[in-house]
């Protein structure tokens, strides 16, 4: 595996006079994202934004939308896959673990505490309602993250009427038929690739 | 209904991981987009999970803050505890987690540099823009099925109402969530819905 660190178009390497704060170690990486990670509740990807580009300054907004675009493309989580690029551009490998490791340790020990705590007080009603009340609101999360990236949809290269009738019986697929993601994937993403290729001038 | 009890054989534990391993390659737009997946493999079809189970997982690491992948570890604990003990449980975290990371951080980690490299290529475009629409399908399935794990009849309308009402909020303001899932745990404590 490679150790290279990302070229970064507006920051060469080794240029002193760019005074673009940056990470300093992999410890500040680790300790800066335990941070914004505890902070994130029902999704990071609005903390992290506010921390990295508005108060850390360790990106512009334009790469931050750049950078995310990329992250949300490639499988694995979209806030951990920009974490590991971010800490990979300044420390290489063990910048990408250390920052992956900051965003996932302190998490996973908390919601580690609540399953017990939750363990103990399952079978009391009113905490079944409350869990209840917050898996509908969890729902809402998710339908309103896919809506709200839907608006992204009036500029792809596809007709809109194409990428709805794409999403939409993606959704009855899935949804409603339950046939499997990995048929639909390859099967509808694919479709969207080819038509989206076509579309594009060389 | 009850949680089922488990005894996994080294090979149940392979199938888990194997499964993990899999959805991790799929899980573009996030983890949590291939919740239906898991849900109909953990669920419907190995019943290692009840649907309460499921839902309560996705739930509570919804409410606890940190990256949404963490519903995996729950998901891989709460396997773990049907098989009787906490050492299971704590198995069931390591391989669900290290399952589901593990291939995307992989190749995260080398397509990242080659696709800012090469972020003009006709192929690299084609496959940003001809893929987002289905990863929003992807999404608002998940919600879907998040949604009707209480039961998709209409005697829960108020569960409905709550997840169509909490989903225009978050979309068209910009109130913290934790205000939104508060209120739906008031709301379900005291049993308005």
């Amino acid at each position: 595996m490679s150790t290279q660190p990302l070229p970064s178009p507006p920051k060469p390497s080794g240029l002193a006079t760019d005074l673009r704060p940056v990470p300093t170690s992999c410890t500040d990486l680790f300790v800066s994202f335990t941070l914004i990670a505890l902070q994130g509740f029902g999704g990071v990807l609005a903390v992290i934004q506010r921390e990295l580009v508005e108060r850390k300054r360790w990106l512009s907004n334009e790469e931050f939308i750049e950078e995310w675009s990329v992250a949300q493309i490639l499988p694995g989580p979209n806030v951990c896959n920009l974490a590991m690029m971010i800490g990979q551009r300044h420390f290489g490998l063990a910048g990408a673990m250390s920052a992956l490791a900051g965003l996932l340790a302190a998490p996973l020990l908390v919601v580690l505490v609540l399953a017990l705590v939750y363990a103990r007080f399952a079978d009391v009603p009113a905490v079944q309602g409350a869990l209840r009340g917050m898996a509908a609101v969890a729902a809402g999360l998710v339908a309103a993250t896919g809506l709200k990236m839907s608006a992204a949809l009036g500029k792809n290269v596809l007709p809109l009427a194409v990428c709805v009738i794409i999403a939409a019986l993606g959704f009855v697929l899935l949804a409603w038929v339950r046939v499997p993601l990995a048929a639909v994937v390859f099967g509808l993403g694919g479709l969207g690739c080819v038509l989206a290729w076509r579309r594009l001038t060389p | 209904m009850s949680a089922p009890q488990l005894v996994f054989s080294w090979h149940d534990w392979l199938s888990l991981f194997a499964h993990f391993l899999m959805l991790s390659m799929m899980s573009l737009g996030g983890a949590i987009s291939t919740t239906s997946e898991m849900q109909r493999y953990l669920v419907e079809g190995q019943g290692w999970l009840t649907p309460a189970q499921f839902g309560d997982s996705v739930a509570l690491a919804q409410s606890s803050p940190g990256p949404n992948v963490l519903f995996v570890a729950l998901l891989g604990w709460n396997v773990g505890l049907n098989n009787g003990s906490v050492t299971a449980a704590l198995s069931g975290v390591v391989i669900a987690m290290v399952g589901i990371m593990l291939p995307s951080t992989v190749f995260t980690y080398q397509v990242a540099q080659w696709a800012q490299r090469n972020r003009t290529l006709r192929a690299v475009r084609a496959f940003k823009q001809g893929m987002a629409p289905l990863v929003i399908a992807m999404l608002l399935s998940t919600a879907w099925l998040l949604g009707s794990s209480g039961g998709a009849d209409l005697d829960h309308w108020p569960l409905w109402l709550l997840t169509a009402a909490s989903c225009l909020i978050i979309w068209r303001t910009r109130l913290h969530l934790l205000w939104i899932l508060a209120a739906g745990a008031l709301l379900g404590a005291i049993g308005l819905v």
